[in-house]
């Protein structure tokens, strides 16, 4: 659970009591499997603390369940275009996984951490779907979500255009065209490149964080069969050469034990930060859409519009008796391109804030994350070599015993 | 990768415990009577190869530092043991011992414990000179068999070269001198000459198997693999028949290791041979002539092949009559404490199997986990480079230079992980090792009862032998004036009855014998296990903290450089 403690200006500085500082903090617990069968799904109880006006009352406790998290993000991403949207984790794995206590408990921080960082951010925090979210009961979440579903989901074709886009963008230059539809903003390609690269980098350092997981518990099992074969052999053995058997045959066992923790530790602190980390990237993408989507909207309509004035003049000329219905619609088509260009500006001056709080951001997160690894593979490795340490002294005793 | 220095570092280490071997063969007994033994099972763990470790870099993940230098080599711990000079307790050991031979490290560890800065062995040995056998497998070579055979050209076959450094008096050298050097070529057949004249001449005795034919391998793997695959077995098979105390001094090794050219042992001729042999003799035998004993010195043998036929069929009858027939056999297998030990093996051998299966597993595991750390330092350090070359923002390259320590702690542990797992391989090969030698086990005790079946054949046919004689006796005596014919025939049957009667004692001092050596050779492979074991335990015990240790050290310290972050997450 993330405490925010921001003001919600930004300003930080301004000398507020304690008391009336405002704040909003929100937990996601407590989740419980509901329904039967295919049906069945996970509701998680969404606690929200907060002193601000806008809300209705101190604490508020709701229902709520993975799609309702869905309904958030998607009005979000529609509403606030070039804010980089805290992404989701991903809808559910194979089937027989779907409820494992693991991947319950990996969803449940994830959503966490997703509402808290939509609570934390200066605008998000102000807007309304937080706000239904956090306060609705189930019945009014229920109808709202399912009016919206279909509407606002990203097309993956998009994402695919924008890759392709920023290869043909380089392809072209080399070839000497250069395509209208495109920014030509230097800054904004290296950010692009960067960020289709850095996707990749990170998918490999997760994929390998995962492996490592896996790797821990297969030390572990193996240990464990080592363990009770070491015993047995022991048993076979007597006197003190068979009691240091069964000495290091417990030690491998207990090992196992830990080998298994250490490796729940590193799934949860180290490979899902990493999988945060590469899903904030891509909802940078999708951001990167957004603002291709607005750019080309803004060239259309201020061509549609240069054109609309040529006809407008040449209608005039003219004398035509469609001058003002041309004129009408030509002062409509202006307005829109103004807007359109509007929101364009809109989504680049957002993602120049985005960008520096994500890298900050980023840091400190995946700063922690490292830190956890590091400390979790230190603890390990000490409790190995204590626990082997010990037996030393007896394995020793063991020599003087035999001629 | 051929001998050559690794190998010559590997055999010393038999040096050192033979101080105490030496003592015990001081008096030299007449053979086939019980020595007593010191010799060291541990010796057979000769080299590993490095090419057929199981950590060998063919592995897609090659551990490179910081500039993408393959630093696999570097790491080598047959090279390279930096580690272990951090034990400065006798160094001049480390380094003879390299990592051929763990158990040396940690008992100069131990003795540390009480002060002392010892060898292994008591410090007041009076031997000067230890004495040593080894022998280096290498150098193989395609040959042509000079046809005898219809088929033209003739077969080729590998010879390999046998090289063998001693100062054993028995190989010609002046005992206590510099000892010799010396080298011969042989096949693999010569190996299965000697392997089946050993078995022969060392009954009773725990004699290291050696290595299949492999006829399946030979047709289906890459000729070159299979030729190194051998060449490191045989090496393995020699170096074990070299730690056996009493084998080392066989003359059938010492001809195979010295005898240049052909080697002068017979080989075991091929059935068809021997059953022409065998449909000679067997109509005598069959018809009548049943007068014909069996040769005192062949008795000796366990019946095989064409020309024993016979015997096979009656020592067949024999133990069918043991299993089924009503009246127990007249020697049986008494000794209880025997029975006792063979069941008590039979558990070890199972145990053993069971241990050995999961060191294996273990092993692997440890290599992959290792290998997954490699690679995700590798990732880590292209993610440090890109972020470094692409960073605008401050943000960025503190967290590129944090990337870059837990890419260097990753890298730095993979390969510690490595070299840990090197040594755990060569301790827990002495699981492996005992389980092979439960093979030799199954020979010896199939040698006793073979014995046992030849006297009990011989009992058998000794006390109808008499009763024949019997019937004759009564017979003929109611014939008044003597029985020309049957006299004869009764004085042939006591003939026969005495010449069973030498083979019957020839049998039974055989199989007492080889039940002398069956008694030393257990009480040797207990004596022999139990140290052995407690080396590999202690060893790999010890292995385990060294390197556990050192991962710690590795990732404390990141932990450390990157503690700023929780304090930070906490104010927030």
């Amino acid at each position: 659970m993330i405490t925010t403690q921001r003001s919600l200006s930004g300003s930080s500085q301004s000398p507020i009591s304690p008391s009336t500082q405002p704040f909003l903090s929100v937990s996601v617990t407590d989740p419980v499997k509901l329904g039967n069968g295919v049906q069945a799904y996970i509701s998680y109880r969404v606690i929200t603390k907060t002193n601000l006006p806008e809300y209705q009352g101190q604490e508020k406790i709701v229902i709520r369940r993975y799609s309702d998290f869905v309904w958030l993000r998607d009005r979000l991403s529609e509403k606030y275009k070039g804010i980089f949207i805290p992404p989701l984790p991903e809808k559910s794995a194979v089937e027989k996984f779907r409820f494992s206590a693991e991947f319950i408990e990996m969803r449940r921080q994830a959503l966490d951490v997703f509402v808290n960082r939509i609570a934390s951010h200066p605008e998000l925090q102000q807007s309304e779907d937080l706000r239904t979210f956090l306060q609705e009961d189930e019945e009014n979440m229920e109808r709202a979500r399912s009016q919206e579903i279909g509407i606002f989901k990203k097309k993956p074709a998009d994402l695919m255009q924008i890759f392709k886009d920023v290869q043909s963008k380089v392809s072209d230059v080399v070839l000497g065209k250069e395509k209208p539809v495109e920014e030509s903003n230097p800054e904004y390609e290296k950010l692009k490149h960067y960020i289709f690269e850095l996707e990749d980098h990170l998918a490999e350092a997760q994929k390998q964080a995962f492996r490592l997981v896996k790797r821990h518990r297969e030390l572990g099992q193996s240990l464990s069969d080592f363990g009770k074969a070491i015993k047995l052999l022991g048993a076979c053995e007597g006197n003190s050469l068979g009691k240091a058997f069964s000495d290091l045959g417990t030690k491998s066992e207990m090992l196992s034990v830990k080998l298994e923790k250490e490796a729940h530790n590193l799934l949860m602190n180290f490979e899902e930060p990493l999988k945060d980390y590469v899903r904030a990237v891509q909802s940078i993408k999708v951001t990167m859409v957004d603002r291709a989507n607005a750019f080309r909207q803004q060239c259309e309509l201020a061509e549609t519009t240069r054109l609309k004035e040529i006809s407008l003049d040449k209608l005039m000329l003219m004398r035509s008796e469609r001058v003002g219905e041309a004129e009408i619609e030509y002062k409509e088509l202006k307005a829109d391109s103004e807007e359109a260009t509007k929101r364009f500006e809109t989504i680049v001056r957002l993602m120049n804030e985005e960008i520096v709080r994500f890298q900050e951001q980023k840091t400190s997160d995946i700063g922690l994350a490292f830190h956890e690894f590091a400390k979790g593979q230190a603890q390990l490795a000490n409790e190995i070599a204590n626990a082997w340490r010990g037996l030393l002294p007896k394995l020793e005793a063991c020599s003087s015993s035999h001629t | 990768m051929m001998m050559g220095s690794e190998k010559d570092v590997g055999l010393e280490e038999t040096q050192i415990f033979l101080p105490r071997e030496e003592m015990e063969n001081l008096a030299l007994d007449e053979p086939f009577i019980a020595k007593s033994y010191g010799g060291d099972y541990r010796s057979a763990m000769s080299s590993l190869s490095d090419d057929h470790h199981p950590l060998s870099s063919s592995s897609a993940s090659v551990i490179t530092d910081g500039n993408g230098n393959d630093k696999s080599n570097g790491s080598d711990p047959l090279h390279s043991p930096p580690s272990y000079r951090d034990f400065k307790r006798n160094p001049s050991n480390l380094s003879e011992n390299s990592f051929l031979d763990p158990p040396p490290y940690s008992n100069v560890i131990f003795t540390s414990f009480s002060g002392e800065n010892g060898d292994s062995g008591n410090g007041s040995d009076p031997i000067p000179v230890s004495q040593y056998l080894k022998i280096s497998v290498s150098n193989p070579q395609k040959e042509q068999e000079i046809s005898s055979s219809l088929a033209p050209g003739g077969n080729t076959y590998v010879t390999y070269l046998i090289t063998t450094r001693t100062n054993m008096p028995e190989f010609g050298s002046e005992s206590g001198g510099v000892g010799s050097e010396f080298a011969v070529r042989r096949r693999f057949k010569d190996v299965v000459t000697l392997s089946d004249r050993l078995s022969d001449s060392y009954r009773g005795f725990f004699i290291p198997p050696r290595p299949d034919k492999s006829i399946v391998e030979s047709q289906v793997m890459q000729k070159q693999e299979f030729v190194e695959q051998r060449r490191s077995a045989l090496e393995k098979y020699l170096c074990r028949l070299a730690a056996h105390p009493v084998i080392k001094k066989s003359e059938e090794l010492k001809v195979f290791l010295q005898v240049q050219g052909k080697l002068p042992l017979m080989p075991t001729t091929d059935v068809a041979s021997r059953m022409f042999d065998g449909v000679v003799k067997l109509p005598r035998q069959l018809f009548g002539d049943s007068g014909r004993a069996v040769d005192p010195y062949e008795v000796v043998q366990p019946a095989k092949g064409g020309r024993d036929l016979l015997r096979i069929f009656k020592e067949l009858k024999q133990s069918v009559a043991n299993d089924w027939g009503g009246s127990k056999p007249a020697v049986v297998e008494e000794d209880k404490e025997f029975l006792e030990k063979k069941e008590k093996l039979h558990d070890l051998e199972q145990q053993l199997s069971n241990a050995s299966q999961q060191a294996e597993a273990l092993v692997k595991a440890q290599q992959d986990i290792g290998e997954t750390m490699g690679e995700l330092g590798l990732a880590f350090i292209k993610l440090t480079k890109f972020e470094t070359e692409e960073a605008v923002y401050n943000s960025q390259r503190i967290r590129a230079a944090d990337s870059k320590r837990i890419a260097t702690a990753a890298v730095k542990a993979s390969r510690f992980y490595r070299e840990s797992n090197a040594q755990t391989v060569k301790h827990l090969n002495t699981l492996h090792e005992y389980l092979g030698l439960m093979l030799a086990v199954h020979g010896a005790f199939s040698d006793r009862s073979s014995a046992l079946l030849t006297v009990q054949t011989l009992l058998s046919e000794l006390s109808s032998l008499h009763s024949r004689a019997e019937k004759l006796e009564t017979a003929s005596s109611k014939i008044f004036g003597g029985d020309r014919s049957r006299s004869r025939k009764i004085e042939e049957l006591k003939e026969t009855i005495r010449a069973t009667e030498v083979n019957k004692s020839v049998a039974l001092r055989e199989y007492e014998r080889i039940k002398e050596n069956n008694r030393n050779e257990l009480e040797r492979l207990d004596r022999e296990r139990h140290d052995d074991f407690l080396n590999m335990l202690k060893g790999f015990v010890l292995n385990q903290v060294v390197y556990a240790e050192k991962i710690s050290n590795v990732w404390a310290k990141v932990a450390e450089e990157t503690s700023g972050y929780v304090k930070e997450s906490n104010s927030n």
